[in-house]
């Protein structure tokens, strides 16, 4: 085989190749890129031109950022946008670590402690993880407000956590446990039988299983999963609307965002540096973590 | 001016919050832990059981079985839930001409944007493959997948804004098409394309996701086999359709369905950009506004339902392929 062969083992390598990329590769950026320019132009300047004929004679300001973080009573919100920053971290940490510690211990669970109904819980579980979460937010709701009835009788009681945070982490909770579990399952299935089997002969029992040798080995995945399931609890808007959007005091980025988008629609000099604003800490978590990240793309969809 | 003590009153008590919720979950399981390995025999397997899979069991059933079984049975009641109605809400559903069109539109987004999005997610991946700076290339398409689809609406939003044709335009897309000659659009507003224009919110923040798993099933393929093709002449486009494709079928539907149920309950780019105004409505969105606008709870759960039964068969067609793969 001779160069040509060599060239050929990459179906369509070629210069066009090369361009198609290239283009589709600007083409994903130019967005983004638009809107980060804009929030360093002037408010004037944005409303008479567009943001890509900034570069022939450049004006660029901090104004804008000074005004959404740190103007109060400005048209962002009375304290500008860091407490809505609080708010989803607020709401973002609590569910990640529960949702990852509690998915490991029960995929743990299902996966080496035998008892019966475990495959059943299993597969249950994964159909679980299908069921859009549209179908159970109204429900959910009346239940933190009501708590749930069944003939009268109390079964569960009402939890006093309407208009709080914990009334928007917890559904988060509940809703990514069944993909945490079954994506965390996978990984714990996996590791070796002889290491498990010979700890347990040695005395050990689960729970000192699970903390001298399920938790060391499980790093990686948990790092990648937890990754996941940062971003996409930062990134969420339904959750947050339908259990934070009474009240601007437990509304997360988004939230206010999606709100701001609506109300102040082409004060572009507010919503640009806002937007930035909000994806600056998923950007970074991803950029910084990205190897990890794919990791757990994988681990889900091709094993 | 904001300051950092205003700024610090006001939020301590959310991070106090925040370790509040760390150091309880710590503390619970670090207690149950230590009174768990003390215990030996067979009680350890009943007690691993109840604070290991029990606590999530419970929070799932809460928050996911119970409430899905409750919002089937309101699907069968009136506005309120005050009386049954029998089918009247899935009936009335399809006769509403807003909510048919929600139909239709969700349709649409569910065959276009996911045949788009692994269409050009294996292209790519292919492409890409060795090339020169690949990792370079993918992580600028993959980085919208970092960023929230409200975010990425308000960028779009941005590439869509218009301005009367007399002025100069600010919206990048607008300004291209007066560039090609083209006459000038409110995008958004201009049925049914602008449907077409939201997908391509959704395709911009989902195909890194289509590559990068495309990619790594493509990098799994024996090169013994391509290298067999390659001797019997294959190559180019013959190459990749003959061996990249078939080899990487199975991923290529995770691909597929994953988006198709991604498009099915999409809420967020259709909520943030217009609302469901202009003829772009959307199962998901209506079904929101049924609950939290009209507030008519029977036709918003029906609407759920509706949901859910599309995505029955993708969710069947993984359990069948997951006992499949276990079974081995």
């Amino acid at each position: 085989m001779s160069d040509k062969g060599h060239a050929s083992s990459r179906p369509f390598t070629s210069p066009i190749a090369s361009m198609v990329v290239t283009l589709i590769a600007i083409l994903w950026t130019v967005p983004t890129f638009g809107l980060v320019v804009t929030s360093f132009r002037k408010k004037e300047d944005i409303l008479s031109t567009g943001w890509w004929t900034a570069f022939k004679n450049p004006t660029f300001t901090l104004d804008n950022f000074r005004a959404i973080l740190f103007e109060s009573g400005g048209t962002v919100g009375e304290q500008g946008m860091i407490p809505f920053a609080i708010n989803s971290l607020a709401i973002t940490i609590p569910a990640v670590l529960l949702s990852v510690g509690m998915g490991l211990m029960a995929a743990y669970a299902l996966a080496w402690i035998p008892f019966r109904f475990s495959d059943h819980i299993f597969y249950g579980l994964f159909a679980l993880q299908g069921v859009p979460l549209q179908l159970s937010l109204l429900p959910l709701l009346t239940f933190f407000a009501t708590g749930v009835q069944l003939f009268g009788h109390t079964i569960f009681p009402q939890l006093h956590i309407v208009g709080t945070l914990a009334s928007v982490w917890l559904p988060h909770t509940m809703f990514g446990l069944p993909l945490v579990i079954y994506l965390l399952h996978n990984f714990v299935a996996a590791l070796p039988r002889e290491v498990m089997e010979a700890a347990r002969v040695d005395g050990a029992n689960h729970f000192e299983v699970f903390r001298r040798i399920v938790l060391p080995l499980s790093v990686p995945a948990v790092a990648s999963i937890a990754i996941f399931q940062f971003l996409w609890i930062w990134n969420d808007l339904l959750v947050a609307l339908v259990f934070a959007g009474g009240t601007d005091d437990v509304a997360p980025l988004t939230l206010h965002l999606a709100n701001l988008g609506g109300s102040l629609g082409s004060h572009w000099e507010n919503v640009a540096p806002a937007a930035l604003f909000s994806i600056i800490i998923p950007l970074i978590v991803f950029f910084s973590l990205q190897r990890y990240f794919v990791r757990g793309l994988l681990a889900g969809s091709v094993k | 001016m904001i300051t950092f003590g205003s700024l610090f009153s006001s939020s301590w008590p959310k991070i106090f919050q925040i370790l509040a919720v760390i150091v309880i979950f710590f503390g619970f399981y670090g207690i149950a832990f230590a009174a768990g390995a003390r215990i030996k025999g067979k009680k350890q397997n009943s007690l691993a059981i109840a604070l290991f899979l029990v606590p999530a069991l419970i929070l799932v059933m809460a928050g996911l079985g119970i409430p899905a079984i409750q919002t089937f049975i309101e699907s069968f009641k009136n506005a309120d839930s005050s009386q049954w109605v029998g089918l009247k809400n899935y009936t009335n559903a399809v006769k509403d001409p807003d909510i048919r069109l929600a139909f239709i539109n969700t349709i649409s987004w569910v065959i276009i944007s996911p045949v788009i999005v692994t269409t050009l997610g294996i292209t790519l991946a292919t492409m890409l493959n060795k090339m020169k700076r690949e990792a370079f290339a993918k992580s600028l398409i993959f980085m919208p997948m970092a960023i929230s689809f409200v975010g990425g609406s308000l960028i779009w939003n941005l590439m869509y804004a218009y301005q009367e044709p007399t002025h100069p335009q600010t919206g990048l897309v607008g300004q291209i098409m007066v560039w090609l000659g083209f006459e000038l659009k409110h995008l958004l507003l201009w049925s049914p394309w602008n449907n077409l224009f939201l997908m391509v919110v959704y395709i911009w923040g989902f195909t890194g996701f289509g590559m990068v798993i495309l990619s790594a099933a493509i990098k799994g393929i024996p090169t013994e086999i391509e290298e067999a093709a390659q001797l019997d002449g294959a190559s180019g486009f013959r190459l990749f359709r003959t061996i990249t494709v078939p080899m990487v079928r199975t991923t290529i539907i995770v691909v597929l369905t994953t988006a198709m149920v991604g498009t099915l309950k999409l809420f967020d780019v259709i909520h943030t950009m217009t609302g469901g105004n202009f003829k772009t409505d959307v199962l998901s969105n209506r079904m929101f506004d049924e609950n939290f606008v009209y507030l008519n709870y029977g036709r918003g759960s029906a609407l759920a339902v509706l949901i859910f039964l599309g995505v029955i068969p993708i969710t069947y067609y993984n359990i069948r392929s997951l006992r499949l793969e276990r079974k081995h």
